[in-house]
């Protein structure tokens, strides 16, 4: 896995992933229409808006899981994704579930071990899934994402599930891992406050079309307490109130 | 204050005693109406007259031989029904041609009740060990089928969809995701499976045979041993209780994953 001193500034990075006039259609229910979005490398975006909107469906073109109706994707191959449950296969040890098809390689093992390292359960490497807790279950899935090194790398509303607790320390091991490795991020998420500590710019949706943009300009590191982080809390809430209308 | 005597062994203790409490009733019941001479002894042999039965044949080595033939028997049906079984219902599980191809056939096979073969089967096959052999492999390949087929239809749907998300070929899917999971369902099929070819064995044997625990059967009927038919017809309950435990241990072994706190 190569290393970042610090990611790449967004806005000069590349595009990795561009989805041009896009739509998404099951029969005669339109769920995305005209979507232009991009992602830069090193870039965090979130999906916000309210249930049903397309913030799921957007995500799961950008990783390649549902083909577009419409419209012009380019997106990279290098993508992982975590769901919103962390999907990992019971009747496997924890490790084999980090590397999948990857487990029979040399050194499998020790790769596994990193990887788990990453997201700080190393101690659970022949664990069975059935004994982790959620927060832990989900770890396991960071590591499963992370371990195929992705340059893109997607969230499906992660931590919906968790209590509070848990979710703020997800939310710092995913900030602490998007330091460390340097992928761009797009994480779909319902909670305003969660998109203002992980993501750089905010894409608001409303039924099936992106409303608003907002840009997240505050220190890498986000003090939730701090005046800045909550004038920009308000402006959001406004702008997602107006999307609503 | 509850005794400590109640809460060390009691609890330990009340499963088996429970179980085994019904059994012995009735085994008790039945030497009491033997000794009282409510049931002649041709009727109703006591059980102390079958145990006198199981020595016998024991010592002659009659049991023995015929215990070896009729697990062969059943075996090689199971081997060869489950193993088909197995293999049909995993192909119609992974392709929706392969369930179209032969499903309808399969679902038509399981409303036949096994023992209406047998005339057909002596026709076709004699009355030799063929016919018997036949008759358990007809008998287990739909329940072996059925657990696998809707083992792996019945896999999450969201873990097929991660395969794919994370780009594993088609045998790997089968191979890490599809084959583990099923696993618990598939095993329901071999105990069922193992279930009906034994009583699919007892069956066989009643078509001439020449050895095995139907012939020591037929033999007991023909010289009137009410003790030695009884005497087998146990064994054949035996035979099923002890291959359903063995195929628990198994499962408990083999699917260590869904209870594991490790």
């Amino acid at each position: 896995m190569s290393e970042l001193a610090y990611p790449p500034e967004a806005g000069a990075a590349p595009v990795i992933t561009r989805l041009s006039g896009v739509g998404k259609h099951y029969g005669d229910t339109t769920v995305l229409e005209n979507v232009d979005f991009t992602v830069r490398r090193g870039e965090r975006v979130a999906l916000v808006g309210a249930s049903g909107t397309g913030k799921t469906t957007l995500l799961r073109l950008l990783g390649g899981i549902e083909k577009a109706s419409g419209g012009v994707a380019q997106i990279t191959a290098s993508t992982s994704v975590v769901f919103q449950e962390p999907r990992l296969i019971q009747a496997l040890r924890v490790w084999k579930n980090v590397l999948l098809d990857d487990a029979n390689k040399p050194d499998a093992k020790t790769r596994a071990r990193h990887a788990l390292r990453d997201v700080g359960i190393e101690d659970k490497l022949s664990s069975w899934p059935v004994s982790l807790s959620g927060g832990q279950a989900q770890r396991v899935a960071i590591a499963r994402a992370l371990q195929r090194n992705p340059e893109l790398m997607l969230l499906d509303e992660p931590f919906s599930a968790l209590d509070a607790f848990t979710r703020r320390s997800m939310q710092n091991l995913v900030s602490k891992l998007w330091a460390r490795y340097g992928f761009g991020l797009v994480i779909v998420t319902h909670d305003l406050e969660e998109a203002l500590i992980l993501a750089d710019r905010i894409v608001i949706l409303s039924q099936g079309k992106i409303r608003h943009e907002m840009q997240v300009d505050l220190p890498r590191e986000r003090d939730v307490t701090s005046p800045e982080f909550n004038a920009l809390k308000r402006e959001l809430l406004s702008s997602f109130s107006l999307t609503l209308t | 204050m509850r005794p400590v005597i109640a809460s060390s062994w009691l609890p330990a203790m009340r499963e088996p005693a429970l179980r085994a409490l019904v059994p012995l009733v009735l085994l008790a019941l039945w030497q009491l109406a033997s000794s009282l001479g409510f049931a002649s002894d041709f009727v109703l042999p006591a059980p102390v007259s079958v145990l006198a039965a199981y020595r016998e044949l024991w010592q002659s080595g009659d049991l023995q031989e015929a215990l070896k033939i009729s697990l062969a028997r059943a075996a090689l049906g199971l081997l060869i029904g489950g193993g088909a079984g197995l293999v049909l219902g995993t192909a119609a599980g992974l392709s929706k041609i392969a369930e179209r191809g032969f499903d309808t056939v399969l679902q038509m096979l399981r409303t036949i009740p096994f023992i209406a073969l047998v005339p057909i089967f002596v026709v076709w096959f004699g009355i030799g060990e063929v016919s018997k052999i036949a008759l358990i492999v007809g008998a287990a390949i739909s329940p072996m089928y059925l657990g696998t087929y809707h083992a792996i239809r019945g896999i999450d749907p969201k873990l097929l969809e991660l395969g794919r998300t994370f780009k594993l070929s088609h045998a790997n899917q089968i191979r890490l995701i599809i084959l583990p999971m099923a696993l618990p369902g598939i095993l329901v099929g071999v105990r069922y499976s193992a279930a009906i070819s034994l009583l699919a064995l007892v069956a066989a044997e009643q078509i001439n045979a020449s050895a095995g625990i139907g012939f020591i059967l037929n033999n007991a009927n023909q010289f009137q041993r009410t003790d030695i038919i009884i005497a087998g017809i146990l064994v054949y309950a035996a035979l099923g209780i002890a291959v359903d435990a063995l195929l628990r241990l198994l499962e408990h072994k083999v699917l260590v994953w869904r209870g594991a706190h490790v």
